[in-house]
């Protein structure tokens, strides 16, 4: 006769696999740590060593330094995915997974539609010159693809998106505080969040 | 309440199986090599349970082309749906009566 303990494991077996198989499990709380860091370091040399405040840039905007400051910028997106994708990829393999799987696939997708759109609206205001909508902008399409993933991973990725469209919001209306608006949306919220993260999660 | 082991699915006896409907009754339908990365096992593996499964109708087999290769999507039907269920309630009881 089967035990009772075998019980519990086929409903703890079930429980998981029905998880695991609708929702992308291998976020870490590093990557949002990580990627809040860069972003303050980010705005720090924007703001010090490029003399980037959108409000003063777009009335006889220097184009040296804007073309500085999307470099930098790019620079930042990326350290900051090869950061994520690496502490996922720990992550997964930690627990025998594949990172690259369908759930991971549905993920990327429920971003892509909202990123890309942002994306191209930015590069499209940038070239016409609306210097100052840029910033509130990737606030509020960020928090657009964070809220569409959520449905595929863990509910807070979900409240996440929530607080930065709301920042986002904030800062389209007190223009001038732009930049402080973005440091506190990829900067100081992700850093919040990946905390949070790391001691639900992964401790 | 005296729950009987007898109330189990035999045909959900295996982990594969197992595994199966759980990740169907989570998604709406998943292709073989989906459920392969889910499961981790070998096709031969797999396709037997799944062939088992769909002879008791509780999964359903939908077959089409994606770029002229041969791709086969399964889903849960309401029959398996409904075994699914019972089987988790049956579960639930026999651990509450034996504790």
């Amino acid at each position: 006769m089967k035990e009772n303990r075998d019980y519990i494991k086929d409903l703890a077996e079930i429980r998981s696999m029905m998880e695991r198989s609708s929702k992308f499990l291998s976020l870490s709380g590093w990557a949002g740590i990580m990627a809040g860091l860069y972003a303050l370091a980010g705005v720090y040399i924007a703001y010090n060593i490029f003399n980037f405040n959108p409000t003063s840039i777009s009335s006889g905007s220097n184009s040296f330094e804007l073309v500085n400051v999307v470099i930098l910028a790019i620079m930042i997106l990326t350290l900051a995915l090869v950061t994520a994708i690496f502490f996922s990829y720990k992550k997964a393999k930690g627990k025998g997974e594949d990172i690259w799987n369908p759930t991971s696939r549905r993920l990327l997708k429920s971003m892509l539609v909202p990123l890309l759109s942002g994306g191209i609206l930015i590069i499209l205001f940038l070239v016409n010159g609306f210097i100052e909508l840029i910033l509130p902008l990737s606030l509020i399409f960020y928090g657009l693809s964070l809220y569409n993933a959520g449905k595929f991973t863990i509910d807070e990725v979900k409240l996440l998106g929530f607080v930065q469209i709301g920042l986002g919001l904030l800062s389209s209306y007190f223009i001038e505080y732009g930049l402080i608006f973005w440091a506190i949306g990829f900067g100081v919220v992700h850093i919040i969040y990946g905390i949070y993260m790391h001691f639900r999660y992964e401790r | 309440m005296k729950v009987s082991i007898d109330q189990l699915n035999k045909a959900f006896e295996s982990r594969v199986r197992l595994g199966i409907m759980s990740a169907l009754a989570a998604n709406h339908k998943l292709d073989f090599n989906s459920l392969k990365q889910y499961l981790n096992v070998t096709d031969g593996n797999l396709a037997s349970h799944l062939k088992g499964l769909e002879k008791e109708r509780f999964i359903g087999v939908e077959k089409s082309f994606i770029d002229r290769k041969p791709n086969t999507k399964y889903f849960m039907t309401k029959e398996g749906k409904k075994a699914f269920e019972a089987h988790l309630r049956t579960l639930e009881k026999l651990i509450k009566s034996q504790k």
